[in-house]
């Protein structure tokens, strides 16, 4: 196997990683951090799922005619992975909703624009 | 999967990008069942592309609309990603190769859960195995972790009532 063909899924992985970080410096507005947040770890999951594959084999569930699995760990850390990130999602959006009854706008510059002038 | 993500990178109308993160979730999940993880993409399709999505659509119901305009050019912010994404694809290259057999990922404790799961706990998928038996511990931590950030989701938006 050539280079690019064995590593083209981290590649995927690290596209998906960068443009998840940089959403999430580049961009003043808290929901949409937040969703760069969760691309952010998609790329993760992705991290860990595609090194655990084995190309003829087949999910990890024991059947008579099957003997090569791809690897359960990585799948059973991404399971509890994806259920933690959709509760942090939820707090980052509560506290969002919050910030914005406080501040009347959830746009970064104009919160701390807001600070730094102690008007509310 | 990559033009959706830089549709959600250029777009700012917030409803547009959390219907395309929607998508992104579902072909996220595509992208996990070709991999041989269903469990995981079930949970990504039901919890990623739905609870999230809904979770989205509220708060931007509670929000409201668009992304303002920055004045400055996103230069730094580029140059910064561009740059941790420059080392880690070189560290990419030092990691084993796709689908390698001989990897350590796969000749650690992963042939004994795939050899002994079915005997030791009697339940056929070594996913489910693994998570509610070998990791049970783990999985505890887990509904900690959710209960909490129920509990403070609660606890935020009860105040604001008060408040009012």
């Amino acid at each position: 196997m050539s280079a690019v063909a064995a590593h083209f899924s981290y590649w995927v992985t690290l596209f998906l990683m960068i443009a998840g970080l940089y959403i999430l410096i580049a961009r003043g507005n808290l929901m949409k951090k937040l969703i760069g947040l969760g691309v952010f770890q998609t790329s993760v999951y992705l991290l860990y799922i595609a090194p655990g594959k084995l190309v003829g084999g087949t999910a990890p569930i024991v059947a008579a005619g099957f003997t090569t699995y791809s690897n359960p760990l990585p799948h059973v850390l991404i399971l509890t992975a994806i259920v933690v990130g959709v509760a942090t999602l939820a707090l980052g959006l509560a506290i969002t909703v919050r910030i914005r009854e406080a501040y009347g706008t959830i746009e970064e510059d104009e919160i701390l624009e807001r600070d730094r002038t102690g008007e509310r | 999967m990559a033009v959706t993500v830089l549709a959600m990178v250029l777009q700012r109308n917030l409803f547009s990008v959390v219907v395309l993160f929607s998508i992104y979730s579902f072909l996220m999940a595509t992208v996990l069942v070709a991999l041989d993880a269903v469990d995981v993409a079930m949970t990504e399709a039901a919890v990623g592309a739905g609870v999230s999505t809904v979770l989205l659509l509220g708060a931007l119901h509670l929000t409201g609309g668009t992304e303002a305009k920055r004045l400055e050019r996103p230069l730094v912010p580029l140059a910064l990603a561009v740059a941790v994404g420059a080392v880690l694809a070189y560290g990419s290259l030092g990691l084993p190769s796709f689908s390698d057999p001989l990897a350590p990922i796969h000749t650690h404790v992963a042939p004994r859960y795939l050899g002994a799961s079915v005997e030791e706990t009697g339940v056929p998928n070594v996913v489910s195995a693994v998570l509610a038996s070998y990791r049970g511990y783990d999985t505890l931590g887990e509904t900690i972790v959710v209960f909490t950030a129920g509990a403070g989701v609660i606890a935020l938006l009860r105040r604001r009532r008060k408040g009012r």
